[in-house]
């Protein structure tokens, strides 16, 4: 009895790993070709490469539309990730720290970009641009504010969320040690909170530049003529050719936000503010 | 230092009533314990005089100071959590400077204070560690030195030990005492334990449902009980119920009439209580349970517990049952009991408290 109960343990742990095992490959087989057909010497994409070479990444440079694509993507991600930061934090304390009546409401609403496709999202915000033209007269779609400001919207439900759940997620009774210790409010923010959930509000910036640097249907609608991001030269260039240019581009592109998270992590505990 | 006095204390959530018009006076230098179960108020009330919760009725004082709605950061109370609450990202050190520095001192006198209250509490060699690098007990320590260095008007406990272990909660505790004394702080200590309250406080508030039961000395609480409640909650104790008989007399529900030797203030005179170590045993069925004036029953033993310094056994006599204690002490002669043998439970009229 007692061998049959083992056995299936072992089973049960095995099968357990071979799933996770699985799905890691599945996560990441994709990126590794990706980057492994950058390499790639010959022009038409068949396996095996006949040899290796970096010129695509020298191509790719080369050409305007990737290079001020990721020029571009980089100052919008910059641009959003402050401007969420800067709106995300203070709204984030204020959900996490006051009742009032329909803060389940406006938790859930802030769910709402991860529910309705980015198609239409980006429809939604292109019209309203649209209105906001011709009521006040002052032009945002098509601009780089409207741009950043686009993708500033996107990226805060996740600095909100994230901070939020920081927040939820810190002893309370820290504040109230300070607070007992003779220090006021906004002290008791700067000096105990803030340090607290730094971990939250670091990973919420990370992930709105992320969002940001990845989007593409929303900046579909909302770049100007003759303004591209990254995600959308890429597309533009698969729509006429695909040789490894795209995937160099594409792995500049996974290795940025990699940087991204490499360094913060290095500096925050990055598991920590999930 | 100052007494602190609670006038009419009453806070609700609700509709619940959590601590219920509540009258104290902790006197200057006093150690005071609130014990009860949990869900009792104590915690509450012990917020309330930390000002992170406001009364809904009723006033707190610190002296003369009316204090009953000042925000904490105004009151100069010195709080220790039960999770202790240190700042993680700050050393040891920090940790204790925060208060002081919240006062406006000047940095040259900060270190020195600071040091002077780590040495206090054996802390000063891990003044520059980061909370995460200290065992329970250090980091307990540091949360005490934080509250102490700015020299409050009330130092407040809530359930400070609760996170040790045995061993080193003993010790603690009596540094605990110690240093109070030493700094003739008024402390108020919030527990559900009551060997900790006993052996730590000057008195003891008992509280139930928002209430205080009884306030006593240690002594007085546990040997002259108000009431039922406190009977049970402080020690546990034998029970037996019957009704007057005359002014100082009790008749049992077996028909035997005993005496008593303390009347409890709160007292509906059903019920005496016998503490388990009052209890002496003679094996034997000599004597007799119906004796007018007799201290004793006719009992079986039904049960015996082995718990280390003392033997616990549990005597049936009808329905009956009485716990007895039997110090396991310097006289190794003592009777051993087994369960079936038949005994006889005595105890003196002194034992007894009318509840």
């Amino acid at each position: 009895m007692r061998a049959l109960v083992r056995s299936g343990d072992r089973f049960f742990h095995l099968a357990i790993a071979a799933i996770a095992a699985l799905a890691f490959l599945e996560l990441i087989l994709p990126l590794a070709s990706v980057v492994w057909v950058s390499f790639f010497e010959n022009k038409i994409i068949n396996f095996p490469p006949k040899g290796y070479t970096l010129d695509w990444y020298w191509n790719a440079w080369s050409m305007p539309r990737f290079r001020d694509g990721f020029l571009v993507s980089l100052q919008v991600g910059v641009a959003a990730t402050l401007i969420s930061m800067l709106v995300g934090v203070p709204a984030a304390i204020f959900l996490a720290r006051t009742r009032f009546w329909g803060r389940e409401v406006i938790q859930t609403v802030l769910l709402g970009p991860l529910i309705v496709p980015g198609i239409v999202a980006g429809s939604a915000l292109f019209m309203f641009l649209i209105e906001f033209e011709v009521f006040t007269g002052v032009q945002v779609a098509q601009t780089f504010a409207g741009l950043c400001l686009g993708h500033s919207l996107i990226a805060l439900p996740w600095t909100i969320r994230l901070v939020t759940a920081s927040l939820v997620g810190m002893n309370q009774q820290l504040e109230e040690a300070a607070s007992t210790m003779g220090a006021r409010p906004f002290t008791v923010f700067r000096r105990v909170t803030l340090p607290a959930i730094r971990p939250g509000i670091i990973a919420g910036g990370l992930f709105a530049f992320v969002i940001s640097f990845v989007d593409l249907e929303k900046s579909l609608f909302l770049v100007g003529p003759g303004t591209t991001t990254l995600p959308i030269a890429i597309v533009n260039y698969l729509e006429w050719s695909i040789d490894p240019t795209i995937a160099a581009v594409a792995t500049v592109q996974i290795a940025a936000i990699a940087l991204v998270m490499i360094i913060t992590d290095r500096f925050f505990n990055l598991t920590r503010a999930f | 230092m100052s007494n602190i006095t609670l006038n009419k204390v009453t806070k609700r959530y609700g509709n619940l009533v959590t601590v219920d018009a509540l009258d104290l006076e902790v006197k200057d230098g006093e150690f005071l314990a609130f014990l009860g179960p949990s869900g009792c108020g104590k915690t509450t009330t012990l917020r309330m005089i930390a000002g992170l919760a406001i009364p809904d009725g009723g006033s707190i004082r610190f002296g003369n100071r009316e204090v009953t709605d000042l925000p904490p950061y105004m009151r100069n109370a010195g709080l220790v959590f039960q999770g202790y609450a240190l700042f993680p990202h700050m050393t040891v050190a920090d940790n204790v400077a925060f208060g002081l520095e919240m006062r406006k001192i000047s940095r040259q006198q900060i270190k020195p204070r600071v040091m002077e209250a780590l040495r206090i509490v054996r802390m000063d060699h891990l003044a520059d560690r980061l909370p995460r690098q200290l065992s329970g007990g250090q980091q307990q320590r540091v949360a005490l030195a934080r509250a102490i260095v700015y020299q409050p008007d009330a130092l407040l406990l809530d359930e400070p030990l609760s996170a040790l272990d045995a061993k080193l909660r003993l010790e603690v505790r009596t540094e605990l005492r110690k240093l109070q004394q030493d700094l003739g702080l008024t402390t108020i200590f919030v527990t559900h334990d009551q060997d900790e309250a006993i052996s730590l406080a000057d008195r003891i508030v008992v509280m139930s449902n928002g209430r205080i039961e009884q306030v006593g000395t240690p002594n007085g609480i546990y040997e002259r009980p108000a009431n039922l409640f406190v009977a049970e909650f402080i020690g546990g104790s034998n029970f037996l119920k019957g009704e007057l008989d005359g002014a100082d007399r009790f008749r049992l529900d077996t028909g035997q009439v005993i005496g008593f030797g303390h009347v409890g203030s709160g007292s509906n005179c059903s019920t005496v209580s016998i503490r388990p170590e009052r209890i002496r045993l003679r094996s034997g069925s000599a004597g007799s349970g119906t004796d007018a004036t007799g201290h004793e029953i006719r009992a079986t033993v039904e049960n015996v517990i082995y718990r280390g310094n003392l033997t616990e056994i549990v005597v049936g006599a009808g329905d009956q049952r009485l716990t007895v204690h039997q110090q396991n002490g310097f006289d190794q002669s003592a009777r051993t009991f087994s369960p079936g043998d038949a005994v006889v439970a005595e105890w003196t009229p002194e034992s007894a408290v009318l509840l």
